[in-house]
């Protein structure tokens, strides 16, 4: 008997998966953005069916409303050269394959040995069983801020760095703009910066 | 085989009933847009000593019809060097993102469609969605207006995000879920907007420029853009964007009445205001709210875009961040911290 959670996970993985096919096929890059947003929808889908609904509107909510806008944003602003790109292609395609080949020898490799412990299938809807009968949300706050907090603080660390290195990457100081500053505006008076003067006629100031 | 009673009792009722509420939701919010247009159109005259529109109907009150039967027989015109299919896509992106988020939005103690645990989450990533219809309409278009346009919405949208993100933050310390029901509940004694005062403030502004409203409207700037994004849109695929625009406004009116208005409750829990139903006073609220989005159009010049930048980064999200480690201490100190 077929039910209709595992109908939706066979719809949505098999979206996911062609979407992800077409982003890496797809000759317009812009629709290959469209399609890594398709396929991010789809992941959200699945974890939405293993009762995980925090994670997928947290992935909607940074990747589809985020990042993937500024990827999207950066392939409208580049033109890409579609036969350049061609080109490209032709002269990786035998150190591309072979690197494809291995990936694809060991993704098989691990599929054909992997085990699924029997409480894999009752683990997915409450999170940790240590926590019990809360909500996923709460669970995960619990284990995050408790068990693996010194990890999560590491990686909290590490998109700071991250972030520190792409601004300062990206700081140009140029000379010569003109740049408002609110706080020396507001601090001008009448008195220093307007002169009333009386000028006799016939001369200049 | 299924049975026929099972058919009947199991599935067809139930997607009825759903389907059912589903239009008693939309009809009501549609009617909401097309008059929101005649009152802002009103209340601006009003605030410039003009008498807005009073030809159509008693008061006028048929302008927006008159409006809309226009556009519909306008036509439909897709530019030549356009990617029709995205472009037609886009007006369709923006109008349904703007409906489906109102399936958590809960009218009364039981009267959202679905009352999600994550609802305000919901909420946050529908609206941070709606910079997808107006990016793919500037690319799609194959016009500079519309791609700068475009370029600008995404910049500002991501901006404000951030910040609105906080506020909901603030708010959810002081509730302890993300229950959109339970976030009206927490506010029984007292609404969220006087201990989260200075919040309340930053989310009507970020509202202002997420919806990409006056005085933030830099993305359709008249002067300098035309009409921005939508340059290139006739008849009912402008009428789409037109709709998406106010019903987004509603959303956010709707988001902030149920973060610091206290939703569907009333005032103060006595007699005469016990009386009237919840949902009324909820219309109230996400009514003050649009008035406040109508009266700030009509009070403020644009912002130059660099300003609007340095309001986002350098201004709302330093404070906000102070405010929600402020919130987490305070609630922290006096070990009042919910959940």
């Amino acid at each position: 008997m077929i039910n209709a959670s595992a109908v939706l996970f066979y719809i949505f993985s098999g979206v996911l998966l062609s979407a992800a096919m077409m982003v890496v096929t797809v000759r317009n890059t812009v629709y290959g953005v469209l399609f890594l947003i398709l396929a991010f929808f789809n992941a959200a889908g699945l974890f939405i069916l293993v009762h995980a609904e925090f994670l997928a509107l947290m992935l909607v909510v940074v990747y589809v409303g985020a990042v993937a806008v500024l990827f999207l944003f950066v392939v409208m602003m580049l033109n890409v050269e579609l036969s350049h790109f061609r080109e490209t292609v032709k002269s990786y395609s035998l150190i591309g394959s072979f690197v494809g080949g291995i990936l694809a020898v060991e993704l098989i490799l691990v599929m054909v040995t992997w085990n699924t412990s029997t409480e894999a299938f009752n683990l997915t809807s409450a999170p940790s069983a240590f926590y019990g009968n809360v909500s996923n949300t709460k669970a995960l706050g619990y284990l995050l801020y408790t068990h693996y907090a010194l990890i999560f603080q590491g990686a909290g660390l590490i998109l700071l760095i991250a972030m520190m290195g792409a601004i300062v990457l990206t700081l140009r100081h140029r000379e010569g703009v003109k740049k408002q500053n609110v706080a020396s505006q507001l601090a001008r008076r009448a008195k220093e910066s307007v002169e009333l003067v009386d000028i006799p006629s016939g001369s200049g100031i | 085989m299924i049975k026929a009673e099972y058919f009947w009792s199991e599935g067809f009722f139930p997607v009825l009933s759903l389907v059912g509420s589903i239009f008693l939701i939309i009809i009501p919010l549609i009617l909401a847009v097309a008059y929101l247009t005649y009152v802002e159109r009103k209340v601006i005259a009003a605030m410039q000593l003009r008498v807005g529109p009073n030809v159509v109907g008693w008061f006028g009150l048929l302008q927006p019809f008159a409006d809309g039967l226009k556009l519909l027989h306008k036509e439909t015109i897709i530019p030549t060097r356009s990617n029709p299919l995205a472009f037609l896509i886009a007006p369709v992106l923006t109008f349904g993102l703007s409906l489906s988020a109102w399936a958590v939005i809960p009218f009364g103690p039981e009267g959202a469609i679905s009352n999600i645990n994550v609802g305000i989450l919901y909420l946050f990533a529908i609206s941070s969605l709606g910079v997808y219809g107006i990016i793919i309409a500037g690319w799609a278009s194959n016009s500079k207006y519309a791609l700068l346009g475009a370029l600008r919405s995404a910049a500002q949208m991501i901006s404000y995000e951030v910040s609105i993100g906080l506020v909901i933050i603030a708010v959810l310390l002081s509730v302890g879920s993300l229950n959109l029901s339970q976030i009206v509940e927490a506010q029984k004694n007292i609404w969220f907007i006087i201990p989260h005062l200075p919040m309340a403030v930053i989310f009507m502004i970020s509202a202002l420029a997420e919806t990409n409203r006056a005085p933030f409207d830099l993305p359709e700037a008249e002067a300098e853009l035309v009409s921005g994004y939508n340059v290139e849109y006739s008849s009912m695929s402008f009428a789409l964007f037109f709709l998406g625009e106010y019903a987004n406004m509603i959303l956010m009116s709707a988001m902030g009445s149920l973060l610091f208005l206290g939703g569907w409750l009333p005032p103060f829990h006595m007699a005469p205001f016990t009386w009237v139903p919840g949902i009324v006073w909820f219309a109230l609220k996400i009514s003050l709210f649009l008035f406040v989005f109508l009266w700030v159009r009509a009070t403020f010049p644009r912002y130059r875009y660099d300003q609007l930048m340095r309001l986002g980064w350098k201004v709302f999200l330093p404070f906000s961040f102070a405010w929600v480690v402020l919130t987490a201490s305070f609630l922290l100190t006096f070990n009042i911290l919910p959940g």
